[in-house]
């Protein structure tokens, strides 16, 4: 059930995404293009996306396990650090440059383009260099 | 053009929010691309497996059957080798070390106020505006 829930999830994500045009490139450059032709979707596709996600918090907030048992995120931490921050610029970096998240990539990663694929490529071993990181650096504390 | 954009961005933005919303309320799991491939990567053999790759088998999945349905959306992503591996690189380093992306931090962080995710969003959206800025007008790309 857990995994039937999952897949759902992931397929409104999906959908979603390729409705509201996130997975071209184009026009999320085109949001960042605050000094040319601005696009404002993306703007509007926060805000639809965070309707639902805001009543459902509302929901956990008075709850103590999901609808299938399973225990709820906590209170998230406060905590503004310099990971934080570096690591949003890099990521910042490679959303501007490319036009591309990682959910917008994975949504149209079997449409067969030879550039999406790439990308996904290069995000995973950025992911694996975060790993191999972050393991370095607990052994060392 | 835009009247009809801000009107799908508007409804695909409820989609996207209804699928973390399912995640959440069933799953009680966070709906973060980044976090959830990275948990892949990070333990393959987890508990949360099966979990995360049937989040990950609909995210490709379902818009892999829109494209045969109704045609194969344009992606519009540049050609240049280099700078598709250094955005993807920069973007998975960058998601991981934030702790999140555009789904993690943009949707279910920004949606409970998360001070965390309001930082990282501000921060990324800045530097993506700059980064676009710097292409366009000083390099003359695309």
């Amino acid at each position: 059930m857990k995994n039937l829930t999952a897949f759902l999830a992931g397929g409104l994500f999906g959908l979603g995404l390729v409705l509201s045009d996130m997975i071209n490139a184009r026009r999320v450059q085109g949001f960042f293009d605050l000094f040319g032709a601005w696009d404002p979707t993306l703007v509007f596709v926060i805000i639809g996306a965070n309707i639902p996600m805001m009543a459902t918090w509302l929901w956990v907030a008075r709850h103590r396990q999901s609808l299938l048992g399973e225990p709820l995120p906590g209170v998230p931490s406060a905590k503004i650090d310099m990971r934080l921050i570096g690591g949003s610029v890099l990521f910042g970096a490679g959303w501007g440059l490319v036009g591309l998240c990682p959910g917008s990539v994975m949504a149209s990663l079997l449409f067969g383009y030879r550039e999406a694929l790439l990308f996904a490529f290069a995000m995973a071993v950025g992911f694996v260099a975060f790993g191999l990181w972050r393991s370095r650096s607990t052994a060392a504390a | 053009m835009f009247e009809e954009s801000w009107i799908m961005g508007l409804a695909g933005g409820l989609l996207i929010g209804s699928g973390a919303a399912v995640l959440l309320l069933m799953n009680g799991r966070i709906a973060g691309v980044s976090g959830i491939l990275g948990g892949l990567i990070d333990e393959p053999s987890g508990s949360r497996t099966m979990e995360r790759l049937a989040f990950m088998a609909g995210l490709a999945g379902v818009p892999f059957l829109y494209a045969i349905l109704a045609g194969t959306p344009a992606i519009n992503v540049t050609g240049s080798l280099p700078v598709l591996l250094t955005g993807g690189l920069l973007v998975g380093l960058g998601a991981r070390t934030a702790s999140g992306c555009t789904s993690g931090h943009g949707v279910c962080g920004l949606s409970r106020f998360s001070p965390r995710s309001i930082v990282s969003m501000a921060v990324a959206v800045s530097v993506g505006v700059a980064v676009v800025a710097l292409s366009r007008n000083l390099l003359a790309w695309g």
